[in-house]
C-alpha cells in the first residue's frame, strides 16, 4: 500500500517536472531547424512560474464553467498520465482504468475545454471549439481501433500488462506488422490530439489557423498556467505512451530501486528523441487546412483497421 | 409483497380517478396527481427492488371472463429490473410535474393531463410485468394510446397533431407485427399463458422461429426507435409537455428493449443463429450512429434530445447483438457480459435521458423557446437547472466518472472480447462496431458541448432568454434525484453490477458477478484484471485529488492575486449576443465532413446596397438535411398505399344493394371453402 502511494506521487511529479522541458524540447529543435538560437529548453519552467504570479483577468460574461476548466482538464489530464507506465511498467492505479479510460478521460479534458471556448462570448473562442470537436470526433475511432490491434497481439486493454509483456518479449513481437501499422496512426493521433503541427499549431495566434489556441484564448495568469501545463502533459501522456508500448524496453517491470532509476533516464531519452521527431516534423511540414485534416486522421483509421486485418490474416 | 402491489395499482387507480373528480384548480389538481404518482412509483422501486433480490418470482393473479385472457402478473429479475427503471424516472417525473404543470394551466386541461399521465405509468407497469400475451398486448395498445393522447395534449398547433397521427400509425404498424409474433407462440403453444410460451406443447420449426424473431423486430424495433424505423420519434417525443417526453424517451421505448429480451432470451430459449445476433449488432450501430449525426444538426433542444434516444437504444442493442453472437457461438460468460453491459446502458438511459428532457422542459417554462439559438447565458440565470443539465450531458457523452461511461466502457469490453470468436468475419466485424461506438460517443460529446455551451453560456441570444428564472422547487428536486442517481451508478457500479446479474444470469445461463466485480467490488473486471480493469470510485477520487493538486500548485506558486473581471475583448467594440458563435456554425465542419450523410442543400440569399454591391444590406442563409428515410423510403411507401386504395374505389360505389351483394359473395366463398 504504502508502496503503491509513493509510486502514485513519484509518477504524478515525474508527470509534471517532465511536461514543461519536452515543449521547451520542441521548441528548442524547432528553432535550431530555423537556424535561431531560440530560448532555452527550460524557458516554460519560468513561463509558468510567471504566469501563476500574474493576475487573472476574467470575463464578465463567463461563468463558473471558465474558472473551473482549467483544473478539470489538469486533472483529468493528470489521471490520464497516471494510467500510462513511464519508469515503470506496473503503475499502481493500472486497477482504476485500461486504455478506454485514458481515451474518455482525456475527452472529459476536451469536452470541458469546448465548453469553455464557448463561455467568454468571442467568437475565436466559439471558432476553436467548433474545430476541436471536429477534429476530436476524428481521431477517437482511429485511436480506438490502433488501440485495439496492439491489445489483441498482447491479449490485454490494460496498459500495464501491454507494456509487461513487450517488455519481457512475451508479446506478439514476431509479426510486428500490426504494431507498427498501430504506432503509425496512433503517431497520428498524437500529433492531432496535442494540437501539433500539421492538424494545428502551437505557436501561432493566427484566427484563420488555431484550434487550441483558440479555445483558451480568453484565460490569463494561473489558468492559463494550469491549461499550457495540461497540454504539456498530454503531450508527455502520449509519448510516453508510444514509448512504453512499441518500445518498453529499459522499463522497470519489478519495483526495485535500481531498476526504477535506470527505467527512468531510459524512459528521459525516449521520450526526448520523440519530441525531436515532433520538433523535426513541425519544422517539415506546413499545417493542413482544417478540412484536409479529414485526409490524414482517415488515413489514421484506415492504418488501424489495417492492424487488425494483418493481425486475423497473419494468424489465420 | 402482494400488498405493494395493492399499493402500486391502487395508487394509480386513485392518481387516474382523483385528479377528474376533485376541483379544477391548478394546485390542487397538480397535486391530486401527483401524490398518488410518487407513492405508486415509490412502491413500484421497492418491488422492483425485491424482485430483485428474492429468489422466487413474485406472481399475483385476476381471474377474467375472457377466453385465452387471464390477468396474471409475474415479476421475475427481468420484469423486476425494467419495473426498477420505469419507477424510478416516473418518481422524477411525478415530483416535476406537480411545478411543471401549472406552466400548461389556460392552455390545456391539468386534470386530464395528470389522470392521463398517471394511466401512463400504470400501462407501462402492466407491460413489462403481464405474464400472458393477450394481457399483454392489451396494456401494449393501452400504452401506445395513452401516449397518443399525452403526444397531442397541446392538439391546438397543427404540427402537434401531424406527430400525434404519425406515431399513431407508426404504432399500429408495430403492434401489427407484433400481434403476428405472438400468434406463432400461440400457434404452438395453443395458449397465451408466456409459460407456455417457454415451454410449448410442441417446439417450433426453424422457418417459425426465424419470422418470430423478424416479427418481434419489427414491431418492437418500431417502438425502440431503431433506424430507419425511428421517423415518428423525433416528431412525436418533442411534441408531448417534457415529463411525458421524459418517459417516453427514456422508458417507454426501453419497454420495447424488455420484450425483445423476453422473446429472444426466454421464450426462443436463447437459441438461435448467429446471424441473429449479427442482425442486431448491425441495427444497433446503424442506429446509434446516425441517431447521433441527425442529432448534431438540430436546435430543436426536444428534437435533439429524441435523435439521441435513437443513438443510445443502438448502443443497448450493441450491447444484446454482441451477447446474442456470443450466446450463439455458447460463450456463455461472454453473452453475460454484453446483455449485462445493454442492460446496464438501458437503466442509465432512462436516468440521463429523463434528466436532460426534464431540463429541456425547464428551459422551456423559464424561457417558453426550444430552439437552442435563443437561450445563452442561462447557467447564471438559472444555475440550478444548468448544473443538472451539465451533469446530464457528460453522462450521456459517456464522460467518467458518470454512469453513461461505465455501460460504455462494459459495452466496449464485451466488443473487445470478440476475439474468441470463431470466425474471422466476426472478429473483424465487432471492433469495427467498437470504432463505429466511439465515433457515436465523440459526436454526442460534441452534441452536448453544442447544446450545453449553446444554450447555458456566454450572452443571452434572446429577450426570452434574458428574463429568464430559475424553476419551482419541484421541478428542481426532480431533476436533482435524476443527477444523483447519474453520478450514483457511475461512482457506484459495485451496486448496480449484482443486480444485473441475478437479470442476466437465468437468461444466459451463467452467473458473472463474480468474473466483472473484482477487488471486493472496487473494481469492474471483465473476464479478468489482467486483461482490463475500471474502478470510477478510483478514478473519481483521484480527480478530484488531482483537481486539489492543481489548486495548491497555483496557491504554492502564485499566492492569491486578485482576480479582475472584464469584458471580453470583442476587437474594439463591445461584445453582442450576434458575435458570439452559433449552434448551427459549431457544427458547419461536421456537417461539411459528414456531407455524405446529411445531404446538405444551402441557400444564401444575399440583397447589396443600391449604392454599392461591396456592401450586403442582409444575407439570408438556411440549409437543410436530406431526410433521407422519409423521401426514399416513406414516401414511396405511403404513395403505394394511396394508389392502391384509389384504385380499390370503383368497388366502392355507395349502393347498398352491391355492399350486400358483397357480403353474400363473400359468405358463399367461405362456406365453400369450409368445405
Amino acid at each position: 500500500m504504502l508502496q503503491a502511494v509513493i509510486l502514485v506521487v513519484a509518477q504524478v511529479m515525474v508527470l509534471l517536472a517532465v511536461s514543461p522541458f519536452l515543449v521547451g524540447l520542441i521548441r528548442k529543435v524547432k528553432a535550431r531547424l530555423q537556424l535561431r538560437r531560440g530560448a532555452s529548453v527550460f524557458q516554460p519552467y519560468a513561463d509558468l512560474a510567471k504566469l501563476f504570479q500574474k493576475q487573472p483577468v476574467i470575463s464578465t460574461t463567463a461563468s463558473w464553467v471558465f474558472t473551473a476548466t482549467p483544473y478539470i482538464v489538469f486533472a483529468s489530464t493528470l489521471s490520464a498520465g497516471l494510467l500510462v507506465p513511464t519508469f515503470i511498467s506496473q503503475t499502481p492505479m493500472n486497477f482504476a482504468g485500461n486504455i478506454i479510460a485514458l481515451v474518455y478521460l482525456l475527452a472529459l479534458g476536451t469536452f470541458f475545454l469546448i465548453l469553455a471556448g464557448l463561455d467568454a462570448g468571442s467568437a475565436f473562442g466559439g471558432m476553436g471549439s467548433s474545430r476541436e470537436a471536429i477534429v476530436a470526433s476524428l481521431t477517437e475511432p482511429a485511436m480506438i481501433l490502433s488501440i485495439f490491434a496492439i491489445a489483441l497481439t498482447n491479449g490485454s486493454t490494460s496498459l500495464s500488462t501491454i507494456v509487461q509483456k513487450t517488455a519481457l518479449l512475451e508479446g506478439a513481437v514476431a509479426d510486428p506488422s500490426p504494431h507498427l501499422m498501430a504506432l503509425a496512426a496512433l503517431f497520428i493521433v498524437a500529433l492531432a490530439e496535442t494540437g501539433r503541427v500539421p492538424v494545428d499549431n502551437p505557436a501561432t495566434h493566427l484566427e484563420l489557423t488555431m484550434i487550441h489556441e483558440a479555445m483558451v484564448l480568453e484565460y490569463s495568469g494561473r489558468y492559463l498556467a494550469l491549461l499550457e501545463w495540461a497540454a504539456g502533459l498530454k503531450l508527455a501522456v502520449f509519448l510516453s505512451l508510444i514509448a512504453n508500448i512499441f518500445a518498453p524496453w529499459g522499463i522497470a517491470t519489478t519495483p526495485a530501486p535500481a531498476a526504477m532509476m535506470v527505467g527512468f533516464l531510459i524512459y528521459l531519452v525516449k521520450i526526448a528523441v520523440l519530441a525531436v521527431v515532433i520538433g523535426i516534423i513541425e519544422c517539415m511540414f506546413a499545417k493542413l487546412r482544417l478540412f484536409r485534416v479529414t485526409d490524414l486522421l482517415g488515413v489514421a483509421f484506415i492504418l488501424g483497421l489495417l492492424g487488425l486485418l494483418f493481425f486475423y490474416i497473419l494468424r489465420s | 409483497m402482494l400488498n405493494l402491489l395493492w399499493i402500486l395499482f391502487g395508487s394509480y387507480a386513485a392518481g387516474i380517478l382523483l385528479p377528474l373528480c376533485l376541483p379544477r384548480r391548478p394546485e390542487v389538481q397538480s397535486l391530486t396527481a401527483g401524490a398518488p404518482a410518487i407513492m405508486a412509483t415509490s412502491a413500484g422501486v421497492v418491488l422492483g427492488i425485491l424482485g430483485l433480490t428474492s429468489s422466487e418470482p413474485i406472481t399475483g393473479s385476476l381471474a377474467s371472463t375472457v377466453p385465452l385472457l387471464a390477468f396474471s402478473i409475474r415479476i421475475d429479475p427481468l420484469a423486476a429490473f425494467f419495473l426498477l427503471t420505469i419507477s424510478l424516472a416516473g418518481l422524477a417525473a411525478s415530483i416535476y410535474a406537480i411545478g411543471y404543470v401549472q406552466h400548461f394551466d389556460g392552455r390545456a386541461s391539468i386534470s386530464t393531463l395528470g389522470s392521463l399521465f398517471n394511466g401512463f405509468l400504470c400501462s407501462m407497469t402492466l407491460v413489462v410485468l403481464a405474464d400472458n400475451g393477450f394481457f399483454f398486448l392489451l396494456a401494449w395498445e393501452l400504452m401506445s394510446l395513452l401516449s397518443y393522447f399525452l403526444v397531442v395534449t397541446e392538439h391546438e398547433k397543427t404540427e402537434v397533431r401531424y406527430a400525434g397521427l404519425f406515431y399513431l400509425i407508426m404504432t399500429h404498424v408495430g403492434t401489427a407485427f407484433i400481434i403476428v409474433a405472438f400468434l406463432i407462440f400461440f400457434q404452438s403453444a395453443e395458449s397465451f399463458s408466456f409459460e407456455t410460451f417457454r415451454h410449448p406443447k410442441q417446439s417450433l420449426p426453424e422457418g417459425m422461429r426465424t419470422l418470430a424473431f423478424l416479427m418481434a423486430m419489427i414491431g418492437f424495433g418500431t417502438k425502440a426507435g431503431i433506424v430507419p424505423l425511428h421517423v415518428w420519434l423525433p416528431y412525436a417525443h418533442p411534441a408531448a409537455p417534457s415529463h411525458i417526453s421524459a418517459l417516453m424517451s427514456g422508458v417507454m421505448i426501453k419497454t420495447a428493449i424488455y420484450a425483445l429480451i423476453r422473446v429472444y432470451f426466454d421464450f426462443l430459449g436463447g437459441q438461435f443463429p448467429w446471424w441473429w445476433g449479427f442482425a442486431v449488432l448491425f441495427l444497433g450501430a446503424t442506429s446509434a450512429l446516425l441517431g447521433v449525426m441527425y442529432a448534431l444538426m438540430e436546435h430543436d433542444l426536444k428534437r435533439l434530445l429524441a435523435f439521441h434516444s435513437v443513438e443510445n437504444i443502438g448502443i443497448i442493442l450493441l450491447g444484446i447483438g454482441a451477447g446474442m453472437i456470443f450466446q450463439s457461438y455458447g460463450l456463455k460468460e461472454l453473452a453475460a457480459l454484453g446483455l449485462l453491459a445493454g442492460l446496464y446502458h438501458t437503466i442509465n438511459h432512462a436516468m440521463f435521458k429523463a434528466l436532460l428532457f426534464l431540463g429541456a422542459g425547464s428551459l422551456l417554462y423559464a424561457t417558453h423557446a426550444r430552439n437552442i439559438e435563443e437561450y445563452g447565458g442561462l447557467l447564471r440565470r438559472m444555475p440550478w437547472t444548468g448544473v443538472f443539465f451539465l451533469i446530464g450531458a457528460v453522462s450521456i457523452s459517456a464522460l467518467p466518472p458518470t454512469n453513461g461511461f461505465v455501460s460504455e466502457w462494459l459495452v466496449f469490453q464485451s466488443l473487445f472480447l470478440s476475439y474468441q470468436l470463431p470466425t474471422v468475419f466476426l472478429k473483424l466485424m465487432l471492433p469495427i462496431a467498437a470504432a463505429l461506438l466511439a465515433l457515436t460517443g465523440v459526436l454526442a460529446l460534441a452534441c452536448f458541448a453544442k447544446a450545453f455551451g449553446i444554450s447555458f453560456l456566454a450572452l443571452p441570444r434572446s429577450a426570452h432568454a434574458r428574463h429568464a428564472e430559475e424553476v419551482p422547487a419541484p421541478m428542481r428536486v426532480g431533476m436533482g434525484l435524476l443527477a444523483a442517481l447519474c453520478v450514483g451508478l457511475g461512482v457506484a457500479p459495485m451496486v448496480m453490477v449484482p443486480l444485473l446479474d441475478r437479470v442476466v444470469a437465468p437468461l444466459a445461463g451463467i452467473s458473472i458477478e463474480g468474473k466483472v466485480l473484482a477487488m471486493d467490488g472496487w473494481a469492474l473486471a471483465p473476464v479478468n484484471v489482467e486483461f482490463s480493469s475500471l474502478s470510477t470510485p478510483a478514478l473519481s477520487l483521484l480527480l478530484m485529488a488531482l483537481a486539489l493538486l492543481g489548486w495548491g500548485l497555483a496557491v504554492a506558486l502564485g499566492g492569491h492575486p486578485q482576480k479582475r473581471h472584464y469584458k471580453t475583448w470583442g476587437c474594439g467594440i463591445n461584445l453582442t449576443p450576434r458575435m458570439e458563435y452559433t449552434g448551427t456554425g459549431f457544427v458547419q465542419p461536421i456537417k461539411r465532413v459528414f456531407s455524405t450523410v446529411y445531404q446538405p442543400t444551402v441557400k444564401i440569399e444575399t440583397e447589396f446596397l443600391d449604392e454599392s454591391r461591396y456592401f450586403a444590406k442582409r444575407r439570408r442563409f438556411e440549409f437543410h438535411i436530406e431526410p433521407i428515410f422519409e423521401k426514399y423510403l416513406y414516401h414511396p411507401l405511403v404513395s403505394f398505399f394511396t394508389t392502391m386504395a384509389d384504385r380499390l374505389k370503383v368497388i366502392q360505389a355507395g349502393s347498398l344493394h352491391l355492399y350486400l351483394t358483397y357480403i353474400f359473395v363473400t359468405l358463399i366463398l367461405l362456406l365453400l371453402l369450409a368445405v
